[in-house]
């Protein structure tokens, strides 16, 4: 079971208590009339799914409630940091993903 | 318009009712007093003002509780806090609260019923938590004063810290027997010595 | 009758304490402290089981958890058996019940056998040779008919226990600074240095006492004392730190992330003699800060001719049994080593009184201190030379060495190996650690850390005694600091004399080039010889993960832990590739079999989940209510009066709802409470509907959509205030629902000041529902006129019933004049009941679930993943009137424009009535458009919910059919196997069409 930091929790937490809620930083159109269907099934289905770090939306539903976004490497299976929703994905790509856990 | 019966027929039935409760040396389980609870909702602002207006203050550090006497603020997130009056009416909580808080967005839920609190006290308490729960419940990870949602097996609860051998579950009233079944079983099983301090 | 094997003094079982047991039905006796390998040794018992493949007879093998021969099926009374258990690791108690497995029909005399005829048959890639290979009589047939029920007889090691398992299983969290595994010498001194430290130190051993080698040594002394005198010492200091947790018979079965590591207890026979509710295995999910591995290293056998017969032993097995358990392996040995430490055994055992025939080195030279010893002693030393083979079949009678000199027979009645040493770096690898091949010495070391982790000792490839001890110090030490505790005074130094360092070692094949004959394994369970490694080898596998596949070598329960490495040196020899190039398997959890108890510990039963019931729960069970499982509630099904069936009772429920009035529990709907100055500006983006002039006091059926479009929810709402909603869900979706208002509250419109809080069990529902509704409920109301004109269809007031509060809804689900009363659930059951005795003037039902859905279903009303599944729109379901038109925007809007949500031909809701009003279809039957379509004949649709209905006296049903509503009066067939059935398609609303009922 990992620990996932919570920025609201401020505290390291077992992975039983939150839901993943699939890539972060998605955000809904403001205006979704506006779209084009293309736009529109891009926003609905289209999804990154990178091999190593990805910006992915947690909610630490048995716990402060909170989503928030995490960075974490698919391949490694580590986070590499987590942050408010809301805040723009942190410059994370050029730190050093094989520290210590 | 008819003649109205208002009386009730029956005393009103919490979900533990008539069900017999753990009562070791090491591990005992008991159903908390009646209860006013309401859970609030809103910014910081809203918990400063409202500290006033209960009576305990609302803490703004998550995990924590502010208690006076017989009424507690548990911090469950960062624009939430479940308010427990002991002994008392939601209606009574709720009417200081509403005034106190009547010109800023703010929410205010009776949950009173929707949940019941578990005393669970003992030696034992804490080993039987950790049957179900995957926290550390060390005094020095989860101190006396401390207070969370989490979960206990497939159930969510809120958890606090009451003393080093006391802790409050606070659960929604269908899991209650669940929970409380959980935690006697694991009580059982649980090594009679060991575990740290 | 054998003569007992057992020595007359020593070891650290008890003699006081005689143990009886059974094996295969014999009546044997040991000791306390005796595990059933020893034990039965002591008794001469030499057969402990027969091979998987090849029905070999076979004999214990090693002395800990690598067995790969003994395994047992032992019984502790009805329902108590678990199977595939290592004889080395059960300890004896008394009336223990062990068996001997893949025989059949005993032991000594087993017809399996015969597959050893077959055995060139039997080579690598036999499965997939066989079953891969050409279809006689058609695809599959050979498998179905021929192989399969033959394999599936044949196949599994041991017998799944048939019982329910009677005995109680437990699981638990911890957290602690320093896990240390193993308790060697290594973990010894690192829990000590740890403990030292004042850090939070949990100490686990999978054996029932603490020591591990240290069990067994007769000459070391440590800091001047005997092995056994120090340990003492140690454990008493470390049985006086109260931060030290000590935890033997528990082994640490695998290594997860974030230093999260599985430990299974076996709870000793002491504590559930003290304690009856003790449980049989505690499962230990521990998370470590810091971890020592301190586990050890596994003696590997050698590979040659018939080197699995039973007699042949590992060497330090044969010394551990006669320094540990008192038990002499044979009476007259011949030890076969690559190892000086063999040497150190056949010393021992030479000095109790066994025969050493002949120590026969594989190695050119053997000249260190160990083995200068023996040849001291007189004993024969034979270098150069190798076994070319075995005789005896049930027990070895004489080994064949062959050297420079020729085959030379030796009589003997037990042959004791040795290849050297493999360091255990299964949890290493299991951390995702890389291990790191040492040439030099042929083993493969711990490379870096992955997690926060060290190995000490042996695992990590440091062997002597007094470097162990230091290692596991320095170890303990680092670990303690790196959690945090600072270290109390330098880190310990042992004065280790009498264990001088032993080296050597061979990996592979030792098969003599001349001389020999018979199999030579490599993988014991699995029946795995050099010969199928080097066969898969020709046959084109390159990598060790290919060639493990092909022969299955490794892949039995032992996971490979005395084959893996002779298997890797074979195959590196036939592909003439350096052995790191060919790569090691990965080690996977659990590091030896779990039981399944460990992990479903209390979680069976009555704990497998929770069960959520109702206030009103047990007032139904009086009455006789059948309950069906709706998510995790129990709900009233039926109320089955004496001698109804289902279909009776149900019928009776619906027919007095339409005639009179029927009471029903709809305690479970999902409740949410909307509150702030944005909450309809919230609801407005969240369901389909308006909300923003929808009247405090009024309620308004909602649907909730995904951004797909597709419906996920629906339910009626009521607004309470202008600022506070009172939503409902479905039963089932009410956390689904709840978690999807948050992330779009959070996510996506965190500006709104709205707050939305689950009420569900606040709040408990009676919904009271039929003509007589408001007769029955007026005289316990207070404050609230109940008129048709002051409390319309879809209206809402706070009031009292009964002297309590309640927040009363006038709205239906069941077509009928109803209410739905919610109330605190403390008070629920006395609402009720007050509410069915004042009911008897007006002859008052109680119904269940079923007949709920009955009345809706007449009523054309959709149970949301019922009618709906996850690709309906508002219009598919015929619920274009819930959208608001004139919204600019809500979640799911933009997708109802999609060209594939437009698009004709979409299926869409429709009811259906059979022609034959008695037939009725089934939930989940494919309509189509002729009554003998031709296979695979296109579906235009299916049958979602169908009902007898009462009301109707027929069958009725809802379904979805393409281009359904414009195909009203159309003739279709739902088909099913063996018949279709003629139906017309109709309107959704079988009864009451107009509503005049509801408006009551």
């Amino acid at each position: 079971m990992l620990l996932i930091d919570c920025p609201y929790c401020g505290a390291a937490r077992p992975e039983i208590e939150f839901r993943h809620g699939g890539e972060a930083h998605v955000a809904r159109p403001r205006d979704p009339s506006a779209l084009d269907d293309a736009a529109w099934a891009e926003f609905l289905y289209f999804r990154a799914n990178p091999k190593g770090l990805a910006a992915e939306r947690w909610r630490h539903v048995a716990g402060c409630g909170r989503f928030f976004n995490a960075i974490r490497d698919t391949v490694s299976d580590r986070f590499v940091c987590t942050y408010p929703a809301g805040e723009p994905r942190p410059d994370v790509e050029s730190a050093s993903v094989g520290a210590s856990a | 318009m008819p003649s109205v019966m208002t009386k009730p027929v029956a005393r009103p039935r919490g979900p533990l009712d008539g069900r017999a409760l753990p009562r070791g040396e090491d591990f005992r389980l008991a159903v908390s007093p009646a209860a006013g609870r309401i859970l609030l909702r809103g910014d910081a602002a809203v918990a400063a003002r409202a500290s006033a207006a209960f009576g305990a203050p609302l803490p703004t550090r998550s995990g924590a509780v502010g208690a006076r006497s017989d009424r507690a603020a548990l911090w469950l997130g960062p624009d939430e806090w479940l308010l427990i009056a002991e002994g008392e009416a939601p209606a009574e909580i709720i009417a200081p609260l509403s005034a106190a808080l009547a010109d800023r967005a703010h929410s205010l839920v009776d949950v009173s019923q929707r949940q019941i609190g578990l005393d669970v006290v003992g030696p034992n308490a804490a080993r039987a938590l950790t049957a179900g729960c995957p926290l550390d419940l060390s005094l020095a990870a989860f101190p006396v004063g401390t207070a969370t949602r989490t979960l206990l097996a497939k159930s969510e609860i809120v958890l606090w810290r009451r003393a080093p051998e006391h802790f409050r579950v606070e659960v929604w009233r269908s899991f209650a027997d669940y929970v409380a079944s959980y935690l006697s079983e694991a009580a059982r099983r649980a090594p009679r010595a060991g575990g740290f301090a | 009758m054998i003569a007992s094997l057992r020595t007359v003094s020593g070891g650290r079982i008890d003699r006081n304490k005689p143990v009886r047991f059974t094996f295969d039905g014999r009546t044997y006796q040991g000791f306390a402290g005796d595990t059933l390998a020893s034990a039965l040794l002591a008794n001469g018992v030499k057969l402990f089981g027969r091979s998987y493949k090849y029905h070999r007879p076979r004999g214990v093998i090693s002395v800990g958890p690598e067995e790969p021969n003994a395994l047992v099926g032992v019984s502790r009374g009805p329902g108590r058996f678990t199977p595939n258990l290592r004889a080395t690791q059960v300890e004896i108690v008394d009336g223990l019940d062990a068996k001997s497995q893949n025989r059949w029909p005993s032991l000594d005399f087993d017809l399996g056998a015969v597959n050893s005829l077959f055995a060139p048959l039997f080579s690598a890639g036999f499965y997939y040779k066989t079953f891969m290979g050409p279809n006689l009589f058609g695809k599959n047939w050979a498998w179905t008919h021929l192989f399969e029920p033959v394999v599936r007889n044949a196949a599994g090691l041991g017998d799944a226990p048939s019982d329910p398992d009677p005995d109680a299983y437990a699981q638990f969290y911890e957290h602690c600074d320093v896990l240390v595994v193993g308790g060697g010498p290594a973990g010894v001194a690192a829990a000590l240095a740890a403990g030292a430290s004042g850090a939070r130190v949990i100490f686990c051993d999978e054996q029932a006492e603490f020591g591990g080698t240290l069990l067994s040594e007769t000459q070391a002394t440590i800091d001047g004392a005997s092995a056994p005198a120090w340990l003492a010492r140690q454990f008493a200091a470390l049985a006086a730190m109260p931060n030290v947790r000590l935890m033997p018979r528990t082994q640490a079965f695998g290594y997860y992330a974030q230093n999260f590591l599985g430990l299974c207890e076996v709870v000793s026979e002491a504590e559930r003699l003290a304690n009856p509710d003790a449980p049989r295995e505690r499962q230990w999910q521990v998370r470590a800060k810091e971890v020592v591995l301190a586990c050890g290293a596994i003696e590997r056998p050698l590979v040659f001719p018939d080197n699995d017969r039973p007699g042949v032993m590992l060497a330090e097995a044969a010394r551990v049994y006669l320094n540990r358990y008192g038990v002499k392996v044979g009476r007259r040995v011949v030890v076969a080593t690559a190892h000086d430490s063999a040497y150190r055994a056949a010393l021992d055992l030479e000095a109790a009184g066994v025969e050493i025939a002949r120590i026969v080195d594989l190695r050119a030279a053997a000249d260190g201190e160990w083995p200068r010893a023996a040849r001291k002693l007189g004993i024969e030393v034979t270098t150069g030379a190798r076994i070319a083979g075995v005789r005896g079949r049930l027990c070895v009678k004489a080994a064949a060495v062959a050297s420079a000199q020729g085959v030379e027979w030796i009589g003997c009645d037990a042959l004791l190996v040795s290849g050297g040493w493999t360091p255990s770096v299964h949890l290493y690898s299991q951390s995702r650690g890389k291990v790191v091949w040492d040439a030099e010495r042929e083993i493969f070391v711990p490379g870096v850390s992955v997690q926060r982790e060290r190995s000490a000792g042996a695992c990590k490839g440091v062997f002597a005694l007094d470097r162990v001890l230091r290692d596991g110090a320095v170890a303990g030490h680092e670990a303690a600091a790196r959690a945090g505790f600072s270290a109390q005074g330098p880190v310990a130094n042992f004065d280790v004399a009498g264990a001088p360092e032993s080296s050597g070692g061979l990996l592979g094949d030792a098969t003599p080039s001349r001389g020999a004959k018979g199999k030579a394994f490599v993988d014991f369970q699995n029946d795995v010889c050099a010969s199928d490694i080097r066969l898969a080898v020709r046959e084109g596998m390159r990598s060790i993960e290919h060639v493990k596949r092909y022969t299955t070598t490794g892949m039995a329960t032992d996971q490979g832990k005395l084959s893996n490495m002779n298997a890797l040196a074979i195959a590196a020899n036939a592909l003439n590739a350096p052995l790191p190039k060919v790569g090691l398997t990965t080690f996977r959890q659990p590091y030896t079999p779990v039981t399944f108890g460990a992990f479903a510990g209390a979680s069976r039963g009555d704990l497998f989940d929770p069960v959520r019931r109702t206030p009103i729960h047990e007032w139904a069970e009086d009455q006789g209510a059948e309950f069906e499982d709706v998510g995790l509630w129990k709900r009233a099904w039926y109320f089955s009066r004496e001698g109804e069936n289902m279909h009776a009772a149900v019928a009776r429920e619906c027919r007095q709802v339409r005639e009179s009035v029927g009471l029903f529990d709809a305690s479970t709907l999902g409740k949410i409470e909307v509150v702030g100055p944005d909450a309809a500006a919230f609801m407005e983006k969240l369901y389909t509907n308006p909300w923003a002039k929808l009247e405090p006091g009024r309620c308004r059926y909602g649907l909730m959509l995904n951004e797909a479009g597709f419906i996920i929810d629906d339910g009626v709402i009521a607004r309470m205030a202008p600022d506070r909603f009172h939503v409902t869900t479905t039963t089932g979706g009410a956390p689904r629902v709840l978690h999807h208002m948050e992330d779009y509250l959070q996510t996506e419109f965190p500006e709104m000041k709205v707050w939305l809080t689950s009420t569900t069990e606040q709040w408990a529902v009676i919904a009271v529902q039929g003509p007589r509704a408001r007769d029955l409920i007026a005289p316990f109301v207070e404050g609230v006129d109940l008129s048709r004109e002051a409390l319309p269809h879809m209206s809402v007031r706070e009031g009292r019933i009964c002297d309590v509060e309640t927040r009363l809804m006038r709205v239906s689900f069941t077509g009928e004049l109803g209410f739905e009363i919610n109330v605190p659930p403390d008070s629920a059951r006395a609402v009720w009941e007050t509410l069915w005795a004042e009911g008897r003037k007006y002859h008052v039902v109680a119904y269940g679930t079923e007949a709920m859905h009955v009345l809706r279903a007449e009523k054309g009303y959709i149970i949301v993943g019922q009618d709906t599944d996850g690709t309906m729109t508002p219009a598919d379901a015929g619920l274009e009137w819930a959208v608001g038109k004139a919204k600019k925007d809500f979640v799911g809007k933009r997708s109802l424009s999609r060209p594939d949500i437009v698009a004709p031909n979409r299926k869409q809701l429709v009811g259906l009535l059979t022609d034959d009003p008695i037939l009725m279809p089934l939930e989940g039957e494919q309509i189509v458009a002729v009554a003998n379509p031709t296979k695979g004949s296109h579906a235009i649709g299916h049958v979602t919910s169908a009902y007898a209905s009462p009301t109707l006296k027929r069958s009725i049903a809802l379904a979805v059919v393409e281009n359904g509503r414009a195909r009203m009066g159309e003739k279709v067939f739902v088909a099913a196997e063996g018949r279709t059935m003629p139906v017309t398609i109709c309107d959704t609303v079988f009864w009451d069409k107009k509503g005049a009922r509801l408006d009551a």
